[in-house]
């Protein structure tokens, strides 16, 4: 399989995963995952509820530590590095959490203001600005001083992804898009993280289960399955669909539908 | 066999149920409206005619004369069903309205039952051992908060700390300002309590004027601290666990990780230093407002002439007395902020794990306060203080 000619060569791309296993205590979610995402790619984890497609994201940005295997970034170990190397990786990650988990008691701009006070050397009226024009990268001109509260669900995700972005972060890492959005809203986010993929070359990494979105924006596909418990597939969606060997893979990417052959 | 002859086996007002032997098989006939509101006919008389000997091989339904049915003619059949699969009789669904096979079909056949692993009995032993090791990690665990939080206080007072300053100024405000009203009225009511208890006693020796030295001693060391801090657990304890479980539960403790700054310095620090800065400033001011509940029932009922019950007060009450209790109030605002933010960490993902967190918080912020109020008058027995 690829996965073991992947394994045995040393990682060199964006992020490297090696026989990775999660596990919370004696359970183990998920085993011997291996995969490689290059830069400027979508990557999308997709898979049935429950299944650990978020653990795996909690996983890559070291919430939750490996109960075995690795995972690398440009070639470097993440799961060994000290805290300190860990801390300035995380700056060049963005994460927008499933409700945009924005800080309540702060206005939209102050939400994206937070990142860049912590790490830039920006006077207050430029980190202002700067904010604004995430914001209206978003779709949100105008909305600097409104409250998460004040705004509908599918805006408060969009100012996430303003804020996920505040610093510019390499890779992109999202939890479940389209959960809680109308198709036109969640169709409107794929747009987004298509074009700031294009125009600013960041890295996604997309949790979702919606199949309309991961045929709009997925490059590279994981598929998670619950059954057998460790990944069954890695490819672009489409290729997946209509050549994979796990009958599970192409059945969850036609929703379970008779194939037509 | 009684059951046998298409006796009417349940009759209510309106769904019936009838019951026919016809050689190996048992016809079960529905009539009439089957209506949830009204009462269920119950299987126990066709589990008895299940365990007729001869068994019946089959269940049919003859459903002509029903009239209407809803969810209750569902959960009937759901009851025949199951209790024909106890004893492996085959149920034949032939002869049941269109709508209604359809629905125990579809009731049928999700794939597994969902049913609770039942956990074992454990014996005495196993569960007294099952209790120390959750003591044990129950004390680590808040060993490491305690570590965890001193250490971003470390860094707080270093000013590396990342906070807001406005959050801090908020919470200094909530924490103080905010509780003035209800601290007043709580104190001097205890303040007029406590010379009521106190003049009941000293009257019979004519010592009422000594009421002034109990309700200011009492108040200044011990009392004004520990019913401050008793409201602000129900305040502040309670709003810091809720504020922080809800954050947790929105993911946005999560969003602050992973934008590299510190909960512990963000969240728990301003508001264990907005308490400990405001619960002396409550203490002090409780002192006065238990003084002059006292005041009010000396002069008022007493016959103590204002100025006598000042200069009694004065005369009782000196340094030893207020810095103990002043030290006293700002351990408990320590000791109620730590409670309300470990609760708020350590909360759960749902909104009722967020109401468990402020209730915990509350309760452990007052057994904490009146332990630590024990432990100060056993120390201060000992030194003479």
């Amino acid at each position: 399989m690829s996965d073991a000619i992947a394994a045995a060569a040393p990682p060199t791309d964006q992020i490297s995963v090696r026989d990775l296993t999660m596990a919370y205590g004696d359970f183990v979610v998920m085993r011997d995952l291996s995969f490689d995402v290059s830069p400027g790619e979508v990557f999308v984890i997709m898979g049935g509820s429950g299944c650990g497609k978020s653990t795996l994201m909690r996983h890559l940005l070291g919430m939750i530590e490996p109960a075995q295997g690795e995972i690398f970034y440009h070639g470097e170990s993440f799961t060994q590095a000290p805290l300190e190397v860990r801390d300035t990786n995380l700056r060049r990650f963005g994460v927008l959490f499933q409700g945009g988990a924005l800080w309540s008691s702060m206005t939209l701009a102050e939400n994206i203001s937070l990142p860049l006070e912590e790490y830039t050397e920006l006077e207050p009226s430029d980190t202002r600005n700067v904010a604004s024009l995430k914001l209206a990268l978003v779709g949100l001109r105008g909305f600097e001083d409104y409250y998460p509260s004040e705004i509908s669900g599918g805006m408060r995700k969009r100012a996430g992804l303003a804020r996920a972005m505040a610093l510019d972060p390499e890779i992109l890492f999202v939890d479940e898009p389209s959960a809680g959005l109308d198709p036109i809203s969640s169709r409107l986010l794929d747009d987004l993280i298509l074009e700031l993929r294009d125009s600013l070359g960041t890295t996604f990494v997309v949790v979702t289960h919606e199949l309309a979105s991961i045929f709009a924006i997925a490059t590279k596909a994981i598929f998670l399955d619950t059954s057998t418990r460790t990944a069954t597939a890695v490819g672009h969606p489409v290729e997946l669909r209509d050549h994979s060997e796990d009958p599970a893979v192409r059945a969850f990417l036609r929703r379970g539908e008779q194939e037509h052959e | 066999m009684s059951r046998r002859g298409g006796r009417a086996a349940t009759t209510t007002d309106l769904a019936k149920v009838s019951l026919e032997r016809d050689g190996d098989r048992l016809v079960v006939g529905l009539k009439g409206t089957w209506q949830i509101s009204a009462h269920l006919p119950g299987t126990t008389a066709i589990e008895a005619a299940l365990d007729d000997s001869p068994a019946p091989g089959e269940i049919q339904f003859e459903s002509a004369a029903i009239e209407g049915w809803d969810s209750s003619v569902l959960t009937f059949l759901m009851g025949v069903e199951d209790a024909a699969e106890d004893r492996s009789i085959r149920v034949d669904r032939a002869g049941l309205p269109d709508g209604v096979r359809r629905l125990v079909q579809l009731a049928r056949t999700v794939p597994e039952r969902g049913t609770r692993a039942e956990e074992p009995r454990k014996s005495l032993l196993a569960r007294l051992g099952g209790l120390g090791l959750g003591a044990y990690d129950g004390a680590r665990d808040e060993l490491r908060f305690l570590g965890e939080a001193s250490e971003a206080f470390g860094r707080f007072l270093r000013g590396k700390a990342s906070y807001r300053k406005s959050d801090l100024r908020l919470l200094i405000q909530q924490a103080g300002a905010d509780a003035i009203g209800i601290a007043s009225l709580v104190s001097l009511l205890f303040g007029l309590i406590l010379a009521f208890v106190g003049a009941v006693q000293l009257q019979q020796f004519g010592a009422s004027i000594y009421v002034a030295d109990l309700v200011g001693v009492g108040m200044v060391r011990d009392m004004a601290a520990f019913m401050t801090a008793i409201i602000v657990a129900g305040r502040s304890g309670a709003a810091y666990a809720a504020q922080i479980g809800t954050m947790k539960v929105t993911e946005e403790i999560d969003a602050l990780r992973t934008t590299g700054i510190s909960p512990m310095e963000f969240l728990v620090v301003p508001r264990i230093v907005a308490l400990v800065l405001m619960m002396p400033l409550l203490t002090i001011y409780a002192d006065f407002m238990g003084i002059l509940g006292g005041y009010l029932v000396g002069t008022g009922l007493l016959d103590i002439s204002p100025r006598a019950y000042i200069q009694q007060t004065t005369g009782a009450v000196n340094m030893t007395h207020f810095i103990p209790g002043v030290i006293k109030g700002t351990v408990y605002g320590l000791l109620v902020a730590l409670a309300g933010c470990k609760q708020g960490m350590d909360a759960g993902s749902s909104a009722s794990a967020v109401g468990d967190a402020a209730t915990k918080a509350v309760v452990n912020g007052v057994v904490a306060i009146i332990v630590a109020c024990g432990l100060a008058q056993v120390i201060s027995w000992v030194f003479g203080i």
